[in-house]
């Protein structure tokens, strides 16, 4: 009898251990929650407050000035959707097309682990380096000096490429080899194994990749200063071969202005350039939701 | 379902990546053929702290000639004068003379050039706004502070009477104009300087920095002291005869020395050729010295902007 309730008793503090070491993570995770939430928080409600004063139609339709008060992000809005388009339209052929031919045709040899541990490297390489390169290859070498939107979108394009090829990857791996079993057995060839069956499945995967890889070309100041080096610009890029300048470029050179006034235009430059990533995630999101397959369909 | 939305998916997608490749060829055409034809473009480029008198030049030129395009950027001196020597820009913002490897280069490539100096800018002593006591400081006291291998860490070492206090410097990164002319009037040698001090290119945050330290002493250009002159003090320099405090005078009649730099802009000489670059260079001399003052720098006489522009006819 009591070496029966002695047992009871240790089950019962077991239990108790147990559920309060629940507990524990549970708290411990949630405040790991906060952590990022409240930092993400503050700086954005001090974003806010700096910049939402300046925040108008003026500021969105005019070009930079001398005086705060007069200045806009016409040119560096611009310069920056210029940049992103063209760099999404160069990006994702190539970044798909690679990741395809590594993921489903290339045979796993050594040589082509080389090439994917490389790729896999390139994704770490310092933006700025890339600036230099484009700056040698692409302004000085294929364009003859030209400092255009095509230069900085190529740049672009080289810096954000790895980053796409992996994720493209990942997203194709993630689709189970009996779906290609299955096409094969119906007497599919490899490609139309790939449009049919992987492309479908992985492009949700994919989607997220490639957006996530153009939000950090947006974000880029370093290569684009290189690239380009305008801040003062007063026209809206109208080719590929325009002069321009981008968002995060302008709001650095207004940041270390003496003036106080330009630090609330640079908050109000930052919060436009939040709402243009939000909404590129946006679509993402959309597209995501739109074609994500659901195991029993 | 899902196979056929994806189809009509791919199938638009690849329509509208052909239309706006088509798209593109065909402005790169037409941008080719047109950029000729209408506005005409001086193009800007190099010192970061130069950028700001150029862009207020540039943006009130473009009141009355709006046709003319002026892109203004910021490579930096080395990297202004580095597309200015090739030929590539008409104007080079500088906050030093041409160096004479640069100068040498120009030659090689044929290009000839003219120097304006546009302003002065008086490199400003900041301390803590607590900080009573050092008012005014001597060349020799600065030396010594910043000198390499300087081992001053408390104002009581600069000067026997200041009270023991720690002292902590804050400065400009060695990538700056303004260290190298700090290091060549104070330390008697460009970039030597004793390299433990807190150093930033943002001189916002040099400002953050005194202004929470006590003991903090630092150094940067005259519109960040100006524009924070309610939360930091401003050292007067003596370099001989007197104290002298920095000032839009002092700066202006050169008393304010050694650390008043003049800044510059070096205009292709082919470039003055064109009707534009020279009614924009004439604009500028004569404009000068109100806008830079406007944007926290001090203009030259009158005398002096109109004996540069002399030298162009």
């Amino acid at each position: 009898m009591n070496k029966q309730e002695s047992i009871i008793n240790k089950r019962q503090k077991l239990h108790a251990i147990r559920v309060l070491r629940d507990r524990i993570f549970v708290v411990g995770f949630a405040l790991a929650v906060v952590v990022g939430i409240l930092g993400l928080a503050a700086l954005l409600f001090d974003v806010l407050i700096d910049g939402l004063p300046f925040l108008n139609i003026n500021f969105l339709s005019s070009y930079a000035s001398r005086k705060a008060e007069n200045s806009g992000i016409l040119a560096p809005l611009a310069g920056t959707i210029w940049i992103v388009g063209m760099t999404a339209l160069l990006t994702i052929p190539i970044g798909v097309g690679t990741a395809i031919y590594l993921e489903e045709f290339a045979s796993k040899n050594r040589f082509n682990r080389l090439i994917e541990l490389n790729i896999a490297n390139l994704a770490g390489v310092p933006s700025v380096i890339y600036g230099l390169l484009g700056l040698a290859v692409f302004v000085q070498f294929l364009f003859n000096g030209s400092r255009s939107v095509t230069a900085g979108a190529l740049t672009m394009t080289l810096l954000i490429l790895p980053i796409v090829v992996i994720a493209s990857q990942e997203a194709m791996k993630a689709v189970p080899s009996s779906y290609r079993d299955a096409a094969y057995a119906m007497g599919a060839n490899r490609w139309q194994v790939v449009k049919a069956v992987v492309l479908p499945q992985a492009l949700p995967g994919m989607m997220s990749g490639i957006i996530l890889a153009l939000s950090r070309a947006i974000g880029e100041s370093a290569p684009i200063l290189i690239i380009s080096s305008l801040v003062w610009v007063t026209f809206i890029p109208t080719s590929p071969d325009s002069k321009f300048t981008v968002l995060p470029l302008q709001i650095f050179t207004w940041v270390s202005q003496p003036q106080h006034s330009f630090r609330g235009i640079a908050a109000a430059a930052i919060i436009v350039l939040l709402i243009v990533l939000l909404s590129m995630n946006g679509i993402a999101i959309w597209i995501r939701s739109k074609y994500q397959s659901r195991p029993d369909q | 379902m899902i196979k056929n939305e994806f189809k009509k998916f791919l199938n638009k997608a690849l329509i509208v990546t052909s239309l706006l490749i088509v798209g593109i060829i065909a402005a790169c055409g037409g941008g080719e053929g047109g950029s000729g034809a209408e506005s005409s473009e001086i193009l800007i480029d190099g010192s970061s702290t130069v950028f700001p008198i150029s862009q207020a030049v540039a943006e009130e030129f473009r009141v009355d000639r709006p046709e003319v395009q002026i892109p203004v950027g910021i490579s930096g001196t080395g990297g202004g004068f580095k597309r200015f020597v090739e030929g590539e820009i008409d104007i080079a913002d500088a906050s030093r003379p041409i160096k004479d490897s640069e100068s040498a280069q120009a030659a090689a490539n044929g290009v000839e050039f003219t120097e304006f100096t546009i302003a002065y800018d008086g490199l400003s002593i900041v301390i803590n706004k607590s900080n009573d006591f050092a008012t005014c400081l001597t060349v020799a006291e600065l030396k010594q502070i910043w000198e390499p291998g300087s081992s001053v860490d408390n104002w009581n070492e600069v000067r026997s009477e200041f009270p023991d206090k720690p002292l902590r410097l804050y400065g400009p990164d060695t990538d700056s104009g303004t260290f190298d002319y700090f290091t060549a009037a104070i330390n008697d040698k460009e970039d030597a300087s004793r390299a433990d001090y807190t150093a930033s290119s943002d001189d916002n945050v040099l400002v953050q920095g005194v202004s929470g330290d006590q003991g903090a002493m630092g150094y940067f250009g005259f519109a960040y002291y100006t524009e924070n002159s309610e939360i930091l003090n401003v050292v007067s320099v003596d370099s001989g005869d007197g104290c002298v405090v920095p000032s839009v005078t002092t700066i202006n009649d050169g008393s304010y020395a050694p650390l008043s730099r003049p800044m510059f802009i070096y205009v292709n000489n082919a470039s003055l050729e064109r009707t534009e670059v020279r009614d924009f260079i004439e604009y500028y001399m004569n404009n000068a010295a109100e806008l830079a003052e406007e944007v926290g720098y001090v203009g030259l006489s009158e005398a002096d902007y109109q004996s540069q522009l002399e030298g162009l006819n």
